[in-house]
């Protein structure tokens, strides 16, 4: 068989089949075909937010269930960030535009002293594609860091990462930190990172320990909720 | 005690680790070192420099590190299928990334480990370590790591298959530092090489044993050799 016929034209796929083909284009990691796959499916319509969450985020959650698994490696895993990132800069205009619906919002960072942010980005990129607002502050937050962003920008949630054993701890300094100032249980406190485990997320007085970006979309839709409806509740 | 004599190659101690030599049954004074493989060239070299001969090694493969989730369990089952056997047993793992788990299991287990993050701060020292507050863009590489970085670094990044995901890996670091434990003119290369890799500074520190020795001093102390 030819090279050429083994190709797929993406243009000629019909809806279903092209989505399928996107997901199997973002679990390889292809990112010049999921960004024309995006194109394409905008052409024919779908609504930015549909594209996001039935193609984009519809095929990270199979990437992500592969890695917990250990099927897929870290490698795999960014190489298909790497894609899904290609396809939402060409969305993330046009959602401003159309007004997604937004779940929550979240200020995320790693924590003073780390620079590792590869778990922290995954974990931005799956909260967006959710449908959440991300303000992500980056690597190496001091305190005053995360807390200026919590007042500023007013968000549900608080997310910090870590990826060393040394720097986890600092997570209580900040938590410590919004005690004392009264705030603390006025937003969602999420952590994350490779040494840390729930007994550590509950001994810091975090709300949840994530182990990864997928639980953490799916711990952050549980707490917002919750919180939504306390405030009808109350 | 021959185990210095027949240690095995750099890549059996990464996936494979290194069987324990048993102890002669009855002998009094008697200490198991249970290691990460990463360590085995290390503490064997102190053994024979120090006729610490009534310790016995056994490393556990030190691919370990590549999902220090797995950590904490292996050395709980490689304690307790050598429980009773020997006077004493001593974790040569730091924290290594277990986030406090292998400390609460050796706690557990009645057994002592190596103080400190990781073995790159016990090389340098522990407290030396922890007062390099300017060093967080650094990426650290041992002896054994220079000679396993392909293995360690390289290829579980998948860089040999992704040479594009250089950026997102290594992106937020500047400089590599060796610590040294022997002076080698080839490992030196080596390092300096793994450093251009990266695209990152190179930085020589020489460092020794640093905290490994004066642990296991330590505990050579602790239990008598019985002579």
């Amino acid at each position: 068989m030819s090279e050429e016929e083994d190709d797929i034209i993406l243009s000629e796929l019909d809806d279903e089949e092209l989505v399928q083909q996107m997901f199997d284009d973002l679990y390889d990691g292809l990112k010049e075909e999921i960004e024309e796959g995006v194109n394409i499916l905008l052409e024919r319509g779908w609504e930015p937010y549909r594209v996001l969450t039935e193609a984009l985020v519809g095929g990270m959650t199979i990437v992500g269930k592969d890695f917990r698994d250990g099927i897929l490696f870290v490698p795999e895993v960014l190489l298909a960030a790497n894609a899904m990132k290609g396809g939402m800069a060409i969305l993330k205009p046009l959602l401003a535009e159309t007004g997604a619906p937004r779940v929550g919002k979240m200020v995320i960072g790693t924590v003073k002293g780390d620079i590792h942010d590869i778990g922290k980005n995954l974990v931005s990129m799956m909260m967006e594609g959710a449908g959440f607002e991300v303000v992500d502050l980056g690597i190496n937050n001091p305190v005053e860091s995360y807390l200026e962003a919590l007042e500023s920008e007013g968000p549900d949630i608080l997310g910090m990462s870590a990826l060393l054993t040394t720097t986890m701890p600092y997570m209580k300094v900040v938590i410590d930190t919004m005690v004392e100032q009264g705030i603390r249980d006025d937003y969602i406190v999420l952590v994350g990172g490779a040494p840390l485990n729930e007994e550590f997320g509950k001994a810091i007085g975090a709300d949840a320990y994530c182990r990864d970006a997928a639980v953490a979309v799916e711990t952050a839709k549980e707490f917002v909720g919750r919180k939504h409806n306390q405030g009808v509740t109350a | 005690m021959k185990q210095n004599e027949h240690l095995p190659s750099d890549a059996t101690l990464t996936e494979e680790g290194l069987a324990p030599v048993a102890a002669p049954s009855g002998d009094a004074g008697r200490i198991l070192l249970i290691a990460c493989g990463a360590l085995a060239r290390e503490i064997l070299a102190l053994i024979r420099a120090n006729g610490w001969d009534h310790m016995t090694l056994t490393c556990l493969p030190a691919k370990l590190h590549l999902h220090p989730d797995r950590i904490t369990t292996a050395v709980e089952q490689t304690v307790r299928e050598n429980e009773g056997r020997f006077e004493r047993i001593f974790v040569v793992y730091a924290d290594c990334g277990t986030g406090g788990l292998l400390k609460a299991k050796c706690d557990e287990l009645g057994v002592e480990m190596v103080a400190g993050p990781h073995c790159y701060s016990f090389f340098e020292g522990n407290e030396a370590f922890a007062e390099l507050d300017d060093e967080i863009t650094a990426f650290y590489l041992t002896d054994f790591l220079v000679k396993q970085f392909d293995a360690f670094v390289w290829k579980p990044m998948g860089l040999d298959r992704h040479p594009e995901l250089l950026e997102m890996v290594f992106g937020n670091y500047t400089k590599l530092v060796y610590q040294a434990q022997k002076e080698d003119p080839a490992l030196y290369a080596k390092a300096q090489e793994c450093a251009a890799r990266l695209g990152l500074d190179f930085e020589y520190r020489f460092t020794g044993y640093g905290d490994l020795a004066t642990t296991l001093a330590a505990q050579a102390r602790k239990t008598a050799s019985p002579g």
